[in-house]
């Protein structure tokens, strides 16, 4: 019965100073929010691209032959399929040229000349329409395949399949649309459009090859499989590995989750050390009111508070100042968090960092509001009393 | 009721050692007004904070109805000053964020009563004191005399021994402090020990006995019956 008028003393005290109290608070709910929002970004990031990452395949190797001297020529491209544990090769070549359409132009859009595999390789399927046929390539068609996005810019809500757009000038006809993938890490998809390998020519394109995508059959061994590749263009072609690369994605992964690793790793840094100041800052408005309120527990105490009576009112102001933070910095936090996501940017709230950040936030609210207090409370009542 | 028996006090002022209570030896028994005079730095004030056991004597013994006070711990300490003794400050000394009622409420609090016994029982010792209506007035808008008032309605909740009362019509003007004079005194009427701590001598000439202290030592002049002053 005691305890409770006890812990009411301490609910009114916090009423009665709201400025006081919600100074207290500002700090922790800061630090926390601040946690929660920085650390849940760096952690929907690297989400989103170790699941970007992962949506291309991991059973695929990326050719990159960089040398300005030689490079594979389409007829030899096939060559790499007699290396075993390959099942499927897609060449392309990135081209850059203008597309328009009537007025309508497109600035972003990315033109990728290649075979019919890509789309099997990079798991895109077409909304409408066909693919790129071996006739295509054999007679360089003025063909073209949209992504999601410059279908809808540059036809609106009409059906694109038949109707014609330029590149660089050059008439193609659209013969099929892609489903919408959403950005997949740079590699936007739905901003793509896909020729006919040999078209390349059209764009004063040289016919050699330098990029391809491989498809493995087993992953298990995809290390060996990327050794004997570059076993081959080392034969072939007579260039050292400075001038070639086989990249597959698990090394890609391992890279973007390094980097995204540091990133995260950044921001709780930052965010630890606002929830640092913000305890600080706890720290300061506590002292300074236990030393205020100095004169409170002289009088308590010639009223007949004990020593014990003292704590418990503080420890619980000091709690309940700390908790009530604790959770208004996680809502806000987690609404901050959302607020992001629409704009943009993946947000993900780990509830081990909504624990150890209430936790940490908490204790120093309650240390830095016990330990003054205790001081107090141990002064004479006279010196207590004394105090102005 | 009280006893003090060879009770010493000394301060520690540089290379100086100030004795500010020298070999006090004082009885007040149940029922009395009792009035201790004597000028500021004269060691009255050290005697009330061992009276009311805010402070403790370097030497001697301080018997509490019939209890010894040396060496009891700081809770068995708390526990005296909440059922056995009533302050009344010079500055009041009430809390400034709760009402009038509440601040009673405290001691009540610590004493375990109920939040409602204790409401309760505040209300009735405000209305004792003559602030029935102003329950709910926090203290700066009550007027000085108010509360002393209220001062004096929380000294008493507890139904303590014993009032000590430090100054209490020193923040006051004159007629407010009568005010105050009077109620001290009918409540002395009513059966409550009161010890006076002052350096007025008409306020003191109030009480039915004085003492005074002059440089740490206690005088007793003379027991006063009546409340003429004949001898001042």
């Amino acid at each position: 019965m005691k305890i409770f008028n006890i812990i009411k003393i301490a609910f009114k005290n916090i009423k009665s100073n709201k400025l006081r109290s919600s100074l207290t608070m500002l700090g922790l709910i800061i630090g926390i929010a601040s946690v929660i929002v920085l650390v849940g970004i760096g952690t929907g990031a690297t989400t989103s691209v170790t699941n970007s990452v992962q949506s291309l395949g991991t059973d695929i190797l990326t050719l990159n032959i960089s040398s300005s001297d030689t490079s594979l020529e389409y007829n030899q491209v096939d060559e790499l399929l007699d290396i075993p544990n390959i099942s499927e090769i897609a060449p392309y070549k990135n081209i850059s040229a203008q597309i328009s359409r009537g007025n309508t132009t497109s600035s972003n859009a990315k033109i990728i000349a290649t075979t019919d595999n890509y789309l099997e390789i990079t798991n895109v399927d077409l909304a409408s329409g066909r693919r790129i046929s071996l006739i295509d390539i054999e007679n360089s068609t003025k063909a073209c395949i949209l992504g999601y996005d410059i279908a809808s810019t540059l036809f609106g809500l009409t059906d694109p399949l038949g109707e014609t757009i330029k590149i660089n000038g050059d008439k193609f006809t659209v013969v099929g649309v892609l489903t919408e993938q959403g950005s997949n890490m740079g590699n936007n998809i739905d901003n793509m459009i896909l020729l006919p390998l040999t078209t390349a020519k059209y764009f004063d394109e040289d016919t050699s090859i330098s990029n391809i995508y491989l498809k493995v059959e087993n992953e298990n061994i995809i290390d060996q499989t990327s050794n004997l590749i570059g076993n081959y263009i080392r034969q072939t072609l007579q260039i050292s590995s400075d001038y070639y690369s086989v990249t597959s994605q698990n090394s890609m992964l391992d890279a973007m989750d390094n980097i995204s690793n540091t990133l995260t790793l950044l921001l709780g840094g930052i965010a630890g050390i606002s929830l640092i100041v913000g305890g600080i800052g706890v720290m300061n408005v506590m002292l300074v009111s236990v030393t205020e309120r100095t004169k409170e527990i002289g009088i308590r105490k010639s009223l007949g508070a004990k020593k014990i009576d003292i704590l418990i009112q503080f420890l619980v102001e000091s709690l309940v100042l700390s908790l009530l933070g604790g959770i208004i910095g996680i809502l806000l936090g987690i609404t901050i968090g959302n607020i992001a996501e629409n704009f943009g940017y993946e947000f993900s709230a780990s509830t081990t960092i909504i624990i150890i950040s209430f936790l940490s936030s908490a204790t120093i609210g309650l240390i830095f509001g016990i330990f003054p207090a205790y001081r107090a409370s141990c002064l004479k009542p006279i010196d207590a009393l004394r105090t102005e | 009721m009280i006893k003090l028996t060879n009770i010493k006090k000394y301060f520690q002022m540089g290379d100086e050692q100030i004795k500010a209570l020298d070999d006090i030896n004082l009885e007040v028994k149940k029922g009395e007004y009792l009035s201790i005079i004597g000028p500021s730095g004269s060691g009255k004030s050290t005697l009330m904070n061992i009276l009311g056991l805010l402070d403790t004597p370097d030497e001697g013994e301080y018997f509490l109805d019939g209890q010894n006070t040396k060496n009891l711990s700081d809770s068995n300490l708390a526990k005296l000053r909440n059922k056995k003794i009533g302050f009344v400050f010079q500055n009041f000394n009430l809390l400034s964020k709760l009402t009038a009622w509440e601040n009673i409420q405290v001691p009540l609090i610590y004493n375990g009563f109920s939040a409602k016994e204790s409401k309760k029982i505040a209300y009735e010792y405000l209305e004792k004191v003559g602030l029935k209506g102003r329950e709910n007035h926090l203290p700066k808008q009550l007027s000085g005399g108010q509360q002393q008032r209220v001062a004096i309605a929380r000294a008493l909740s507890c139904k303590p021994e014993i009032i000590l009362a430090d100054e209490p019509t020193g923040a006051l003007d004159s007629k407010t402090g009568n005010e105050i004079k009077k109620l001290l005194k009918d409540l002395n009427k009513e059966g409550q020990t009161i010890v006076l701590i002052t350096h007025d001598i008409l306020m003191a000439q109030e009480a039915k006995r004085i003492v005074r202290i002059s440089d740490g030592k206690l005088y007793e002049n003379e027991r006063i019956t009546d409340k003429k002053d004949e001898n001042f």
